[in-house]
């Protein structure tokens, strides 16, 4: 069944008719980043306006792989469970040279946490999803469709932007302005801020088909995919499931390819019928596009931050885009509504450092990856070819092929606002069963103590304990002893091995900026 | 970086190991097989930041000519 994109209704905004009391936050971009920071910071008692040029959800799958992490972020914000049950559960990726297999990776082989691996969800319904979220929280989330911003000046202490509307342009002002407009952040380009990095020669075809059934060969659907397979030769190509029995094929095209003539049924459905044979489809979106991997140097600008691919791109390979972008979120939520709740402003800073070094990484993984498929020489080649011939028997070969390094969630480990050395801390929290449901749906949102043992646990005004169940996974996941601080965002900030509740309250004033 | 030996009286038997593999090969399958070669050595080795000190030294040789 195609997607069935109804509009959302424009309302004549009140700033057309007289001005509009200062904002708090607005949010120019309501794709899923946009919406996701919206409601984040609605949770959190914040009120934003959210502009957006457009009025339907995403045009086409787009992102379609949401990882363990950014579901237990959606937990947190109330559309986890929702995106989960309507979207396809996989954890296994299968690696094919040619026809042959070559190995297969499990994400998650253990049982005890709430999220799979990984779920594949087309963008349009996550944006749907988010939509309907952010208006059950219409007491703090004012969205408005069909409003573009055209200009926005920063004033030191607020940002005026200029909106354009069906009825007429207006103007308001904001305490903060989040830049969530995607790639081609119209934001990033006013303000002439570089966006350095790589950018990559090959052409990918991508395209979604309705089959009446599973191309895969196994009950559970997989990540499937092929160097050189058999149907594209010399290229590469990928193979996911999406709900709706919506199959998506990314197509590396070879060099010899003429990119503005590839996505049209004429050459798209021979491509498709050399994968599935004589199998009745339908197509229901194709693309074709180039990676780059780039980032803005600061992701705050004073009163201007950016946040998703706004701030940071990457190829796909991965599945980096969109989970990174939601981890930015997560980040900068409850950070900005301390501040504009009179934590002081620098603590966006850690912002900046933190989702910095995530884009780093995410860049670094998906440039190899790329790298990894579309060998730039003839050495190149050649050593991805032995690595490929090594690898059906010996497995450390295997650990060397790359086809993408999918999704984790970043360690903030020695990064400013973090605690101590203990192993866990800077890490995202780890689901646990708790009894009477899961962890993840417990502990994060605010900052809270973690306790393992039994010990008798102070903790200072504002921090709430929780303890563990006394379990294997607890063992597993978090030893026998102490207590972890976690963050708003569920990130481990420090470690505590007996009670002290100064220690508790110094890392804690450390977390939200308080102290240096 | 100076590389003192380790392999003492045996280099000789090593060194004429090395040539004989090459024996009967194409110059593309001796290239696929030093590329295999170098790939299991790097792995053996086990160590990443050493193998990149060594990559830099092969490499400084070549950037002279």
């Amino acid at each position: 069944m195609a997607y069935d994109y109804a509009p959302f209704p424009y309302v004549a905004p009140p700033g057309l008719t007289a001005p509009e009391p200062r904002h708090p936050v607005a949010i120019v971009g309501a794709g899923p980043i946009g919406l996701a920071m919206a409601i984040d910071l609605a949770q959190h008692s914040i009120k934003s306006v959210v502009l957006d040029d457009n009025n339907v959800v995403s045009v086409g799958s787009r992102a379609i792989c949401w990882a363990k992490r950014t579901l237990e972020i959606f937990d947190r914000l109330g559309v986890g469970t929702r995106m989960r049950d309507k979207g396809v559960t996989w954890k296994v990726g299968r690696l094919f040279h040619g026809a042959d297999e070559v190995y297969s990776f499990d994400l998650l082989p253990e049982d005890g946490h709430k999220y799979p691996a990984f779920i594949n969800l087309q963008q349009y319904y996550v944006e749907q999803y988010l939509v309907e979220r952010a208006q059950d929280l219409s007491d703090h989330i004012d969205l408005r469709f069909l409003n573009k911003v055209t200009d926005h000046t920063d004033h030191g202490d607020h940002v005026r932007l200029s909106i354009e509307t069906p009825d007429g342009p207006y103007e308001i002002e904001a305490d903060y302005y989040i830049a969530a407009e995607g790639a081609g952040s119209p934001t990033r380009k006013r303000m002439s801020l570089p966006f350095e990095g790589q950018t990559f020669e090959e052409h990918f075809l991508i395209v979604d088909v309705e089959l009446p059934h599973s191309p895969f060969e196994t009950d559970d659907p997989e990540r499937w995919f092929w160097f050189a397979p058999p149907f594209h030769a010399g290229q590469s190509a990928l193979l996911h499931k999406q709900p709706d029995n919506i199959y998506r094929i990314d197509l590396q095209l070879g060099p010899d390819t003429d990119p503005s003539t590839e996505a049209t049924e004429e050459k798209v459905i021979p491509r498709i019928k050399a994968i599935i044979g004589d199998t009745p489809f339908r197509l229901d979106w194709m693309s074709v596009y180039k990676f780059r991997c780039a980032k803005l140097d600061r992701f705050v600008h004073n009163r201007v931050l950016f946040v998703g691919d706004s701030a940071h791109v990457v190829s796909p390979f991965g599945a980096r885009g969109g989970n990174g972008g939601i981890q930015d979120v997560d980040n900068l939520g409850w950070k900005l509504a301390a501040v504009l709740n009179g934590a002081p402003a620098t603590l966006l800073d850690s912002y900046d450092d933190e989702r910095r070094h995530g884009a780093q990484e995410n860049i670094l993984n998906s440039a190899r990856a790329t790298n990894f498929m579309t060998p730039k020489t003839e050495i190149e080649a050649l050593f991805r070819n032995e690595t490929l011939a090594l690898a059906a028997k010996h497995p450390f070969a295997r650990k060397l092929i790359n086809s993408g390094r999918l999704s984790q969630p970043c360690s903030l480990a020695n990064q400013p606002l973090q605690t101590g050395t203990h192993p866990l801390v800077g890490r995202a929290l780890i689901d646990l069963p708790m009894g009477n449901g899961w962890l993840v749906e417990q502990a994060q949102g605010r900052f809270r103590l973690l306790t393992v043992d039994a010990q008798d646990w102070q903790t200072p005004d504002g921090i709430d304990t929780l303890p563990l169940p006394n379990t294997p996974e607890r063992t597993q996941r978090y030893g026998d002893t102490g207590a972890f601080l976690l963050r708003p965002d569920g990130h481990i900030c420090a470690f505590f091995e007996t009670p002290d509740a100064k220690a508790i309250a110094t890392a804690h004033a450390r977390a939200t900026g308080a102290t240096p | 970086m100076i590389l003192q030996d380790t392999l003492g009286p045996e280099g000789d038997d090593a060194y004429a190991a090395l040539i004989a593999a090459h024996e009967g090969l194409s110059t593309a399958q001796s290239h696929a097989l030093n590329a295999r070669l170098i790939l299991i050595l790097m792995n053996e080795m086990g160590d990443p930041d050493r193998f990149t000190q060594l990559l830099t030294e092969a490499r400084a040789l070549s950037s002279s000519d």
